[in-house]
């Protein structure tokens, strides 16, 4: 990448547009919309912000949000465009050349910077929902109310802001794709790497755990897990963490089964290193890459697990608001009162594509194939 | 004579696969002194790789086994049938080696420095700061250029030879007794192999450590070795310093590796070879191991061969003929 002088001062001003002017729209482009997007909060909704203070925990967690957002934006976009901050040349890790790579793919980037700024919403969502998800408005005048300035996405059947269950939903879809995914990797790896590693009976005992777990049909496991025990979010996040890992230790299984053959692991045995710690520190970073990649595009399916079983009921329960309920609530009414499930149906949709995109570019990225 | 450093006796490692019992390293003994350099060479497939993994419990058990009789003592330790937790403490910190691939000997997800300076921590207790200044004073002493520079590369970032020399500072980063070396210099063009054969002679001579050198390469082994031991089919067939071995070699096998050397100035003629192929070790011929490649094979050598000692010092040949 050649190196335009970068007005750093512009950084000050306006966070992201040094990166923007230089040409790189990815990182300056999140760094202007994060900062714009607290900055507008921050101004429109200041009596919100201040009284959030002292609010409920997730209204306070919106406000360091909000706070870090603002400063980080500022300060990374400032720092970066100082005059020292060149690209590395010394140190280069696998993982810098991957980002390089990643960054240069246009579709994937669009796709983090979507990603990022729903995790934001989410964070944000008690300082930016017009009502609380779970508020009344008059039934008998306010339901189903198309959209309008006062609901700009309408109003559900017990009139219900459309748009403040959507935003609220949010939160639960990307925090149980995210944990749920979160325990799932964890599990899988530790198991596929001991697997791989050890070999034996320690492979033959795990593998068929797998093969067990594996051979279930997944949405049927789900619904006979659910159907023994009340319906709740830990529990769905518990279940889908505790169902997917499979998948990722069959991958990290094959990845290290090659790289023990590699001459480091052997270097790493004759250096003297316990077995826990070529595990952990010599085979799992090495074998992450396909980690990486399975879990984002993982996160999207589990999102739509999650609103599948939503939809048939055994997911989030009412009233808690979640996108597969919504989208179940208003198929009954999709002629007279389309929004209802539309919008909830394309927040899926984007989301999901997103995680997707990110996904495919960080293959496309991490493949060694297409680097030595 | 003191105690040698490192002796071995009657190794025997054997594997067992689905075709049969493999005896890759067949009754091998010998000894390593304090800050000698012992050379072990022999074609490949002789057993002289697994002989060296066997020193430090490196083989795969199973299918390999060390067979009973087998023993390998370090400075008065015996090694065969030691505990894990006794050969982790000695691997890397008494006894290291350095492998034939630079290529993939090293971590590729981590920087050069993380590397040396996770065995100075383990084996060392050093704190990181201490152990990143030791990293970077190794990486100058095996001759990288820019050592506070480089200590923060990746091995992608490296040549061949400078990762072999990194290698080398991670195997003497404890000052090991003993460095086992197995083909060193073999993935390596030529000016590169004789920068890193200099560089272990004085890290040798420096840290005062005996260096076991696993090689194919007679070349090699003149340039750098004291002693020789000579393997054929999983056996030791020669032993004796360097002249010895050079000079007055015993064996006919060894007269055959010497003759198949090009040299310099001499005839323009084509090379002379060893008539046939190493053969396997899951059956290896009765009597004399070399007899069907041998030159000289007759009526007494039918007879399973023992080493002949010839003279002081360790000096034997596994040949009857060379009794006269």
């Amino acid at each position: 990448m050649s190196e335009a002088p970068r007005p750093r001062a512009l950084g000050g001003l306006l966070p992201g547009l040094p990166q923007l002017l230089a040409g790189r729209w990815g990182s300056g482009g999140t760094a202007l919309l994060v900062w714009v997007g607290c900055l507008w909060i921050l101004v429109t909704r200041f009596g919100r912000v201040t009284a959030a203070f002292a609010g409920a925990w997730d209204e306070r967690v919106a406000v360091g949000t909000l706070l870090t957002g603002l400063t980080v934006a500022w300060a990374w976009s400032w720092r970066d465009a100082s005059p020292g901050a060149l690209p590395k040349q010394v140190g280069v890790s696998q993982w810098d050349l991957a980002l390089r790579a990643f960054s240069r793919n246009r579709t994937a980037v669009a796709g983090l910077m979507v990603i990022v700024a729903l995790y934001m919403v989410a964070l944000l969502t008690p300082l930016l929902a017009p009502l609380d998800p779970n508020f009344q408005g008059a039934l008998l005048t306010e339901r189903y109310v198309g959209l309008s300035g006062a609901h700009p996405l309408g109003t559900d059947q017990f009139a219900r802001d459309v748009l403040s269950r959507l935003l609220y939903g949010a939160r639960i879809s990307l925090l149980i794709g995210f944990v749920s995914v979160g325990i799932s990797v964890t599990i899988g790896t530790l198991v596929g790497a001991i697997a791989g590693f050890l070999g034996g009976w320690v492979d033959g005992v795990l593998m068929r755990v797998v093969d067990i777990v594996i051979s279930f049909p997944q949405l049927v496991l789900l619904i006979t897990i659910i159907a023994f025990f009340e319906p709740s979010i830990f529990l769905i996040v518990a279940v889908l963490g505790l169902t997917l890992w499979p998948n990722t230790a069959r991958v990290v299984r094959g990845e290290v089964l090659s790289l023990r053959e590699r001459e480091f692991v052997q270097a790493a045995i004759a250096l003297g290193y316990s077995k826990r710690r070529i595990i952990l520190r010599h085979l799992i970073p090495n074998a992450l890459a396909p980690v990486i990649v399975a879990a984002t595009l993982g996160i999207g399916q589990t999102i739509v697990l999650e609103a599948g079983l939503s939809f048939l009921g055994l997911g989030v329960q009412p009233p808690t608001p979640s996108w597969g309920t919504m989208v179940a609530d208003g198929r009954n009414v999709l002629l007279n009162a389309w929004w209802l499930s539309t919008f909830p149906g394309l927040a899926i949709v984007f989301t999901v594509l997103s995680f997707n995109l990110v996904g495919d570019g960080l293959r496309d990225a991490l493949d060694p194939r297409l680097r030595t | 004579m003191s105690e040698p450093l490192l002796s071995v006796r009657d190794l025997r490692a054997w594997f067992f696969t689905d075709q049969g019992i493999a005896k890759a390293v067949d009754g091998v003994s010998f000894e390593v002194r304090e800050g000698e350099t012992l050379g072990i060479v022999g074609e490949s497939g002789c057993g002289k790789t697994v002989t060296s993994l066997a020193l430090l419990g490196l083989l795969p058990e199973p299918p390999a086994r060390l067979m009973d009789g087998s023993s390998v003592r370090f400075r008065g330790q015996e090694l065969v049938g030691a505990d894990e937790k006794q050969l982790r403490a000695l691997r890397g910190n008494e006894i290291s080696m350095v492998f034939q691939e630079p290529m993939s000997s090293l971590n590729p997800v981590f920087s050069v420095g993380d590397q040396i300076t996770e065995t100075l921590r383990l084996h060392r207790g050093m704190d990181r700061r201490a152990a990143r200044a030791e990293a970077v004073r190794l990486l100058g002493e095996v001759g990288i250029p820019e050592p506070a520079r480089r200590v923060d590369e990746y091995p992608h970032q490296l040549s061949g030879g400078m990762r072999q020399r990194v290698m080398i500072a991670m195997a003497i980063s404890c000052s090991p007794k003993l460095l086992i070396a197995d083909e060193p210099t073999t993935a390596l063009d030529v000016t590169i192999q004789a920068q890193i054969l200099e560089l272990l002679a004085e890290l040798r001579r420096t840290l005062g450590m005996a260096v076991l050198l696993i090689t194919h390469d007679l070349g090699v082994v003149a340039e750098v070795c004291d002693r020789v031991v000579v393997m054929y089919a999983g056996q030791v067939v020669e032993t004796g310093t360097v002249e010895d071995i050079f000079v007055r070699p015993a064996h006919p096998y060894t007269r055959g590796l010497l003759g198949s050397l090009p040299s310099v100035g001499g005839a323009g003629g084509r090379l002379v070879s060893i008539a046939g192929t190493v053969p396997s070790p899951l059956h290896w011929p009765d009597g004399c191991r070399f007899r069907a490649r041998c030159g000289l094979a007759g009526d007494g050598c039918e007879a399973p061969q023992d080493l002949v000692e010839l003279g002081a010092h360790g000096r034997a040949a596994r040949c009857w003929r060379a009794r006269t």
